[in-house]
């Protein structure tokens, strides 16, 4: 089943164009990434995703539903935020710079979503957040603050604070590219498992080993267009476009 | 070569010294002028618990407690029509803090206070009836109390927006990112995510600001206001005991200030939760 359908996403900032019609089909368990050299649109097009960015044109249906508009008599009428949060709950999205809630602790920031937007008792929320703590390894840390804890534990509560709401999809934003090179290992760890695991994700990224190793399908982005795109084998191993080519030749 | 228990002698300060003695010379001899100024000391502890004081004092807390809880609303609202994307919200909080920050809050208790002079009634209508929700004589309304809320708190009410507006611009846009991507309405993400973030850089400005609002109701004097300037003038109006009732007075500000002190830690601390 298709779970995230893009076709022909288009965005300026202005007179730069950062998207020229961007296609992808995500099916319910597929790990898609992304790939591609810095200003090629990537992480603009994850962030249409779940509109945090709003699109200029095409359209992007994430389980059925056109995020951030609801079509109505052959048009589609952009939604206000209230809204758009709503459908925002089934897209759980971890980023680059971690972004977790600093006046809360570990296990807060996770419970944070539950209890606020869905309405989840505490007690409740608490014991699953303790689960998902665990999960990424982290079930002694729930009672530290961000600020006591290094970049990759941040960035693995910011993991277990997105499934917290036990989203459809997952999207990462270069969720390793702030971290020293000795604590990727451990975030791209709890991200395989993820995908073990079945669960739908977008990983905008550098780690071509990761992409290697768990993605379904691997899309190449030049210039806010997807170039080239199938199977990890068929892009990594055998590019056959000349950009994908020396993006290749220069990060392996 | 040198012997390895060389006795070290530190550095000898003289200035310090100098300074020292200098300070606590002067301080004594203040202590003596007072001593032997011709002040009354003994009549001041009658004073400063005289049943006008303590009124001023409660008068003086209330004022000074509810112009600065009206004004802390008043510019959260005012920060956020300044940041809002609509031009005219924009442009009237611009107008709105130019007006209220520029003109001295004496003035504009005194223009509040004479409102009847140019209103005689304040009105609100019923539209298309001719009810009125509200409809009394200015002078009723416009108490000496009410033109001073209405001076003090929009005047600091211009000044709240300038300190919440800055306190806005320094939360993370990425912090607002995270509330939505978890499905945060924009009303939570305010509330749980960006105001206790902001808090933190505007609560020390809004002590200092509180503070002066305590000493500032005493313009409220000009206007029959009682507050404690005008109880110790109202004491000392039958006695002649002028420095002693303002002694009193002087000792009740700096007990009410230190108290705000005292708040103000416990607020910060509060809200310095995850960041020191």
């Amino acid at each position: 089943m298709t779970l995230v359908r893009a076709h022909g996403v288009r965005k300026s900032y202005g007179s730069t164009e950062v998207l020229r019609g961007v296609d992808l089909t995500v099916d319910e368990g597929q790990v898609v990434c992304l790939l591609g050299p810095s200003g090629a649109g990537k992480s603009t097009f994850l962030r249409c995703v779940n509109h945090l960015e709003t699109i200029d044109a095409g359209r992007i249906w994430v389980a059925g539903h056109p995020v951030g508009f609801v079509l109505k008599g052959g048009k589609l009428h952009e939604l206000p935020e209230r809204e758009v949060a709503t459908q925002r709950r089934d897209i759980g999205m971890v980023f680059q710079r971690f972004n977790l809630f600093p006046h809360r602790t570990a296990l807060e920031n996770v419970t944070e979503g539950p209890i606020q937007v869905l309405g989840r008792p505490r007690k409740e929320a608490e014991r699953e957040a303790l689960e998902l703590l665990t999960r990424v390894g982290l079930g002694d840390r729930g009672g530290a603050y961000p600020r006591e804890l290094s970049g990759g534990q941040q960035q693995r509560v910011a993991i277990a604070r997105a499934l917290a709401m036990k989203p459809k999809v997952m999207l990462f934003d270069e969720p390793t590219s702030a971290l020293d090179p000795e604590l990727v290992g451990e975030v791209l760890d709890v991200m395989v498992a993820l995908a073990r695991d079945g669960m739908t994700m977008i990983v905008v990224t550098h780690e071509v080993g990761f992409a290697r190793e768990v993605a379904d399908h691997v899309a190449f982005m030049v210039d806010g267009a997807i170039v080239e795109s199938g199977t990890a084998r068929e892009v990594l191993d055998n590019p056959q476009h000349q950009r994908t080519r020396q993006f290749l030749a220069k990060v392996l | 070569m040198a012997s390895e228990d060389l006795q070290v002698v530190p550095i000898r300060h003289w200035g310090r010294w100098v300074v020292g003695a200098l300070i606590l010379g002067l301080l004594a001899a203040l202590g003596f002028a007072l001593a032997d100024a011709q002040i009354l000391y003994e009549d001041v502890p009658g004073f400063f618990t005289h049943e006008i004081m303590i009124n001023g004092l409660v008068n003086t807390v209330v004022l000074a407690v509810c112009a600065q809880a009206g004004a802390i609303v008043l510019g959260v609202l005012l920060a956020l029509l300044r940041r809002s994307p609509n031009p005219v919200a924009r442009w009237f909080a611009w107008g709105y803090i130019w007006l209220f920050r520029g003109l001295p809050v004496l003035l504009q208790i005194l223009l509040w206070f004479n409102l009847a002079l140019v209103f005689k009634f304040i009105s609100i209508p019923v539209p298309f009836t001719d009810a009125f929700l509200l409809h009394e004589p200015t002078n009723v309304l416009i108490t000496a109390f009410v033109a001073a809320l209405l001076g003090l708190g929009l005047n600091e009410s211009a000044y709240m927006a300038e300190i919440v507006r800055a306190g806005l611009n320094s939360v993370d846009p990425g912090q607002i990112e995270a509330a939505k991507a978890i499905g945060m309405t924009p009303g939570k993400t305010f509330r749980r995510v960006v105001l206790p973030q902001a808090m933190r850089v505007i609560i020390p400005p809004t002590g200092n600001n509180f503070i002066n609002m305590l000493k500032g109701t005493s313009m409220a004097s000009v206007i029959g206001f009682l507050e404690l300037i005008h109880a110790a003038n109202r004491i000392s109006s039958g006695n002649l005991e002028i420095m002693e009732t303002l002694i009193a007075a002087a000792l009740w500000y700096l007990i009410v200030v230190s108290v705000a002190n005292v708040g103000q830690y416990y607020l910060e601390r509060a809200y310095g939760k995850g960041v020191r």
